[in-house]
């Protein structure tokens, strides 16, 4: 029971402090709005009109992989600059318990893309929303957002040590898009790149919603996410541990 | 010319905080890399146009890296570190000041530019001759100078609003839009076709596609003295957005607040 209250609390107030800043205000509504609008574009002048629906979702999809990786990667960062790192560190719950909270708010925030990329593209470009799949649709959503705030975990936990996070962060999501193939299908990339997708969850997460959107299965998908979701959780758990332990010993946990 | 070389260079090393391998290479090379493969990827599957169109709109627009992000950084980055005040308290010359704070960037958004167009050459369906690379590389050196023009004024609103990546990332991600980086501004309604037109990069892009398909530079030299202008125009409101927001940080006691 306490450990659920820490995370709810925990969740909630990053929630709310990410919704004030202004960099996740961008990221998880303008950003998406623009690939909305040009995917539009650009799909129409290929003459695909049947993939407008498929345009919007993935650029509201593409959002919530920003809003991970800014909010996962940047957690840390934001504990550092604040100077709340190291208490947040000593204090008696494990430290995981506190990162992923964030890391699934981050995730989370997402929501805010994916729906205003959908509402965009009906109000703006007239698209229908309609789902083949509405329940499995909720459902997928919810599973792909848990099984990213994971990932965001074992991402967040390497950057005790990686003091440049965001580095990585700016120069990790274009190729996240691509490999999991939120927009372009995997079946256009090269074939080495294909066991790489597999083991992401968000490729199945993502899978599991254009399924459940447009047409398909998407149980297999939700599945598979939720599987790699729990692996990618005892990894952050261990992952969390093994790095605050050497910044400890390398003295380099407040370090900015 | 003191002013704009040394006080250029010292502001480039002093505030620009991706200059570090360990920044630069991830921020400044591989994040544009992967774009450049992104945005060619999503138009093989879209069928609008082919990998020249988007290696060359991307390897271009990547410029803004170096030329919006980076302005941004060293010029609204006064601000941060709390040098704005001092620094406006001298009496340099404003232009020398803001224009030597540029020059860095114009350098190093051709070099992101250059590696964007290495990584279509190397990985996608991108083969422009031999010959034609000088001519290229004119054609981008303009382009990233407008750019790091737009970047000025950007960084001009970031010393009058406190965050200026509030401001930068909605200027560097719709330059993808308008611009005619990954669609032909033919297929985008009229008005956003009007203000692409006005942004820096549309006709830099434009010509950079033609001369990489073997035109000679004299055949786009209307496209290239749009761009220009262009440039031009964003260098005279970055200074003017520079003196006016400055007098009314004086005036408003702002100019320290972060």
């Amino acid at each position: 029971m306490r450990i659920a209250r820490l995370l709810a609390v925990c969740w909630w107030f990053q929630l709310k402090q990410m919704t004030k800043a202004g960099l996740f205000v961008f990221t998880s509504i303008i950003e998406p709005l623009i690939f909305a609008t040009l995917a539009y574009y650009l799909f129409k002048a290929g003459h695909r009109p049947g993939t407008l629906l498929y345009a919007a979702l993935s650029a509201g999809l593409m959002g919530i992989w920003t809003s991970t990786l800014f909010g996962s990667g940047g957690a840390i960062n934001f504990q550092r600059w604040q100077g709340v790192l190291e208490p947040l560190v000593a204090s008696p719950p494990p430290y995981a318990l506190i990162l992923f909270p964030q890391t699934l708010a981050a995730a989370s925030i997402g929501l805010y893309s994916l729906a205003s990329t959908l509402v965009w593209g009906r109000v703006i470009f007239g698209i229908p929303l309609h789902f083949v799949h509405p329940v499995a649709f909720a459902i997928s959503i919810v599973v792909t957002i848990v099984s990213l705030g994971v990932l965001g975990l074992v991402m967040g936990a390497s950057f005790i040590l990686y003091r440049e996070a965001n580095a990585l962060s700016n120069m990790l999501e274009f190729p996240i898009w691509i490999v999991t193939g939120v927009i372009v299908p995997l079946s256009l990339l090269p074939g080495w790149i294909h066991p790489l997708s597999w083991i992401l969850a968000p490729t199945w997460g993502y899978r599991a919603i254009h399924n459940a959107a447009l047409g398909g299965n998407p149980w297999p998908g939700i599945g598979i996410a939720l599987g790699l979701a729990a692996v990618y959780f005892v990894i952050g758990q261990a992952v969390v541990v093994a790095f605050e332990r050497r910044a400890r010993e390398r003295a380099t946990l407040s370090l900015v | 010319m003191r002013i704009f070389f040394h006080g250029g260079y010292f502001s480039y090393r002093a505030l620009f905080n991706w200059q570090s391998p360990r920044f630069y290479v991830p921020t400044m090379l591989a994040g544009p890399a992967f774009q450049v493969l992104f945005f060619a990827y999503l138009g093989r599957y879209s069928h609008v146009r082919d990998d020249a169109f988007y290696v060359v709109g991307n390897a271009v627009q990547v410029s803004g890296m170096s030329g919006v992000f980076g302005v941004a950084i060293t010029v609204g980055g006064e601000r941060w570190t709390q040098t704005l005040a001092p620094l406006l308290a001298t009496p340099a010359n404003r232009m020398a000041l803001f224009l030597g704070r540029a020059l860095p960037h114009i350098v190093n958004g051709f070099i992101v530019s250059a590696f964007g167009f290495a990584i279509g050459r190397l990985l996608l369906d991108f083969h422009p001759g031999l010959g034609t690379i000088p001519e290229l590389a004119v054609v981008v050196l303009l382009s990233t100078t407008t750019c790091t023009a737009f970047g000025l004024v950007v960084g001009a609103l970031g010393l009058r609003w406190r965050d200026v990546f509030t401001i930068a990332n909605p200027a560097y991600f719709l330059m993808l839009l308008f611009c005619g980086v990954n669609i032909p501004l033919s297929a985008l309604p009229k008005w956003m076709q009007v203000v692409g037109s006005g942004m820096p990069l549309t006709h830099g892009i434009a010509a950079a596609r033609r001369v990489a398909h073997g035109a000679s530079l004299s055949s786009v030299d209307g496209l290239i003295g749009k761009e220009a202008l262009i440039g031009l125009c964003y260098f005279a409101a970055a200074y003017v957005l520079l003196r006016v927001f400055e007098a009314e940080g004086r005036r408003r006691a702002t100019l320290e607040l972060v």
